[in-house]
């Protein structure tokens, strides 16, 4: 019941932050409704017991790009183009486009909603109340997933480059 | 009311994947581009984890490639917003359509 209220406060709190994200004139103001977003994204997270994911998300979402975009709208000048048109010309048919592929994920969300149901959700779990979501999420990384994890590590580190080189005087 | 279940979840993501997806797709600023990217990856993120609560709290691997996603969104407006910087040295502007130096 109480999970229910959360999950639409949660979600209202995404959707109207996402919304006004895109139509926002001002860049800062879109920064700020998508913090409100991320941080509705966030809360979903803890409903569905990620904890760590939850906490993952505001350190580095909230915390990190969002400094990130709001020390780029701050260097770069953006007064001349709050006042300029905000949306390009093909606007109409971007939307008609939107609106097409939603109605077949509206569609197929809708009719295949028995499919879903993968399974009874063994909510009496050993192994989840014994370690907790944070240790079980660091074991499966750290031996399944080793491999990704370092492509990852290494995918940070040509990005760290990359933007280094970017953001140089001189190219 | 009803109990929220996995179909829920997966309507929020379409609809916020749809709010990514038309402010990519309409905007001109360069930097409410790469913000709507951030929605579209948060979209997938709530599918991700949608389905690893779904199969139980045993099963972490959606949270696991979560986690990845996210990786990928801090590397990508890293290296945009790099871009982005380079871009606004060179040509003065950050809308998206008045960069056309390769339209013929």
């Amino acid at each position: 019941m109480i999970d229910t209220v959360f999950f639409y406060v949660f979600a209202l709190m995404t959707l109207v932050g996402g919304i006004l994200t895109i139509t926002r004139r001002n860049a800062v103001h879109s920064a700020i409704s998508l913090i409100v977003s991320l941080l509705g994204v966030a809360g979903l997270y803890l409903l569905q017991q990620a904890e760590f994911l939850f906490a993952v998300q505001i350190v580095l979402y909230v915390g990190g790009i969002m400094v990130l975009f709001l020390f780029v709208i701050m260097l770069v000048n953006l007064d001349q183009a709050a006042k300029e048109r905000q949306f390009n010309g093909q606007w109409l048919v971007a939307l008609a486009a939107v609106a097409a592929v939603g109605v077949v994920v509206g569609w197929f969300v809708y009719h295949g909603q028995s499919a879903f149901r993968i399974a009874e959700r063994s909510s009496g779990s050993a192994l989840a109340a014994v370690l907790g979501n944070t240790e079980l999420v660091a074991d499966s990384l750290f031996s399944e997933y080793l491999l990704p994890f370092e492509i990852a590590s290494i995918l940070l580190l040509v990005a760290v480059v990359g933007s280094v080189v970017m953001a140089k005087k001189r190219i | 009311m009803h109990p929220v279940t996995t179909v829920h979840y997966l309507a929020l993501s379409a609809a916020l994947l749809l709010i990514g997806t038309v402010g990519v797709l309409t905007r001109r600023n360069i930097v409410v581009i790469l913000m709507s990217i951030e929605l579209i990856l948060n979209a997938v993120n709530i599918n991700l984890v949608a389905f690893s609560h779904a199969f139980g709290p045993d099963h972490v691997q959606g949270q696991i490639f979560a986690i990845f996603v996210i990786t990928d969104a801090v590397a990508e407006a890293a290296v945009g917003l790099g871009i982005l910087i380079a871009l606004f040295r060179n040509k003065e502007t950050v809308l998206a359509d008045e960069i056309d130096l390769l339209k013929w």
